[in-house]
């Protein structure tokens, strides 16, 4: 099958700042697919020369694999969500839908019919005559959304979608995008710094850091098993511990991750069960969360390993409090080794 | 918003000092304007006598069969519309070129825009004059536009600018990204952002153009345009009055394009900017 999307050794500099450093990358037709990353990572580059907003210094871009690196953006078919939405405040909500088919030379009448349509599909369909800044910010996000839906675009591009939106809001766009995609069928490709937003999301997710793509991988192995100190930090809530603590703890010169809800908690003088990895500590602080809570343990000078504890239940008459010491233990094959 | 303004308390208001001095500053400002007008309507026609003896409507019968105050007011609308004309096609362009992209030598290019409305007149002018002369140009009607233009296109040029800088750069790449060319996003998205700067400049350029003197001297040959006109009155003191009731008319007609400018440029309320 011919990729929707397709990235070759891409490189993209902005004089001695290397934004994007010889990224490759294939994004199936249909797929949700995040670009993840803290700031200055290359995921907005990434997303801007698919959009054509932007062209690499060396390497290819292929959409449904025809080379599109030297076409300008008005020759893609592409579409954009732009993070400040980008809608024309001198045109009406139903003019700014439409302005993807008057470009094109389409007549008024189909134009104001298919921009009703696009508008009903984003459930607007009676904010038609408004401008744009009478919208609240959900509005016009689905006003963004449907102007860019209307060319019929085989790809949509999302720049931090739900960046400006509160946090409820933002739940029900998450629903919402995931919904319209399934039954669009179409390819979307959205930027987010959010790793919850990625993983909930997302079918497959490109963790980028420095111009690089760390990790690919679908949100249940990025979670479950990262690759790389950067990815297991960055991503999840994992204990990342670095090469010369894990010589300690483990013996192996090879830094790893372990979720909190995976390590025991055990009685100072407790010993572990067999083939468990241990180690003694002094509980640092205690959040109380209702169904669990979280420890911090300082296990030596440098190295502090959150635990979760469960609340209901097991080994409940064990008291932790602030300065406590205790041992901690883990299965060996529950640290995931990981590169530098 | 204004009228909902709140008493302000005693301490922060003006006190009466600063309030006569106010007044005074603008009556310093406007008094000649009015004297003007008022002995527009003398029937005295060599001193400014006051208070004015009788009041009569004689003058503007007088300046209004005048052949020459005619052709000076022709010559300077037509000077002033070609001087904007050509300031709006090329202040816009420039604005364009240098408003957002970056580029080496960009500074001294926006400097080298901007400096014809710092440089003295006569600078200007003079400077005019022999460059004309160097390349054999023979000053007339196009000589007097280009004189003007170069001082018309800076106000052209900042007030695009100022409103182009406003205009996020998002609004464009949705545009390219809609499917449009650069004619149609410049036609459908960046000329109704800039329409009103357009507009405010162009008026203040033909305002400016309308009563200019010392570039005019430079670079005028024989023509006479309104404001040398007066100047040549001021030596033939018959008829005072009729200068008066020329000026009158120049004041309203310079102050209309003013006023509509200054509307046009407000602050808008209703966020289309």
């Amino acid at each position: 099958m011919t990729p929707a999307i397709e990235l070759r050794a891409t490189r993209r500099a902005f004089g001695s700042v290397v934004a994007l450093d010889s990224v490759s990358l294939t994004i199936a037709p249909g797929e949700f697919f995040a670009l993840l990353g803290p700031s200055g990572s290359g995921k907005t580059t990434c997303l801007r020369l698919i959009a054509g907003f932007d062209q690499p210094d060396s390497g290819a871009i292929l959409l449904d694999g025809e080379d599109v690196t030297n076409t300008p953006p008005f020759a893609r078919n592409v579409n954009t969500v732009f993070q400040d939405y980008a809608l024309f405040p001198h045109m009406t909500v139903a003019e700014n839908v439409a302005y993807g088919l008057r470009v094109r030379g389409i007549a008024a009448p189909e134009r104001a019919q298919r921009a009703a349509a696009m508008l009903d599909l984003v459930r607007l369909g009676e904010f038609g005559a408004r401008r744009p800044h009478q919208l609240s910010g959900g509005q016009r996000q689905r006003v963004a959304l449907a102007r860019a839906l209307i060319n019929q675009p085989k790809v949509l591009l999302l720049d931090e979608p739900l960046g400006a939106l509160d946090l409820k809001l933002r739940e029900e766009m998450q629903l919402e995008l995931k919904g319209l995609q399934q039954r669009l069928g179409i390819t979307f490709v959205f930027v987010t710094h959010d790793q919850g937003e990625a993983l909930s999301m997302a079918d497959r997710v490109a963790v980028f850091s420095q111009g690089r793509i760390e990790q690919l991988d679908t949100p249940r192995e990025l979670y479950n098993r990262p690759q790389t100190v950067f990815v297991a930090g960055f991503v999840g809530s994992a204990n990342v511990v670095g090469r010369e603590a894990a010589q300690i703890l483990t013996g192996r010169d090879r830094a790893f991750a372990i979720r909190p809800e995976l390590i025991d908690l055990l009685a100072a003088g407790e010993p572990a069960a067999d083939g468990y990895v241990q180690c003694a500590g002094e509980v640092v602080d205690v959040l109380y969360h209702g169904a669990s809570s979280r420890l911090r343990v300082k296990v030596d000078e440098r190295t502090t390993l959150a635990v979760a504890r469960s609340e209901s239940g097991d080994g409940g008459d064990l008291v932790v409090a602030t300065g406590a010491r205790v041992r901690l233990a883990w299965r060996p094959e529950h640290a995931v080794p990981l590169q530098d | 918003m204004r009228s909902e303004q709140l008493r302000r308390p005693a301490w922060e208001r003006p006190s009466l000092f600063t309030r006569v001095m106010a007044a005074a500053g603008l009556v310093f400002l406007h008094a000649p304007v009015w004297v003007i007008t008022l002995y527009a309507f003398t029937t005295e026609d060599r001193t400014y006598q006051f208070p004015p003896p009788g009041l009569t409507l004689h003058w503007f019968e007088v300046a209004f069969a005048r052949d020459d105050i005619w052709q000076s007011m022709r010559l300077s609308l037509l000077v002033a519309s070609a001087a904007t004309l050509l300031a709006i096609i090329l202040g816009t362009l420039a604005a364009f070129a240098l408003a957002r992209r970056t580029f080496s030598g960009k500074e001294s290019i926006t400097l080298l825009f901007v400096l014809p409305i710092a440089l003295p007149g006569i600078l200007t002018g003079l400077a005019l004059l022999a460059g004309m002369r160097t390349i054999g140009l023979e000053p007339g009607f196009w000589t007097i536009v280009a004189g003007h233009a170069t001082f018309c296109l800076v106000i052209v040029y900042n007030n695009v600018v100022a409103r182009l800088r406003r205009v996020p750069p998002s609004w464009v790449e949705a545009s390219m990204d809609l499917g449009a060319r650069g004619h149609q996003t410049f036609r459908y998205v960046l000329l109704p952002q800039i329409a009103t700067a357009l507009l405010a400049g162009g008026m203040l350029a033909f305002a400016l153009s309308f009563d200019e003197i010392i570039v005019t001297l430079f670079t005028a040959g024989h023509q006479r345009t309104l404001p040398i006109w007066f100047y040549s009155e001021l030596f033939r003191p018959r008829e005072r009055p009729v200068t008066n009731v020329v000026a009158v008319v120049v004041i309203l007609v310079t102050l209309v394009p003013i006023l509509l400018a200054y509307y046009l440029t407000r602050p808008d309320e209703r966020g289309s900017e």
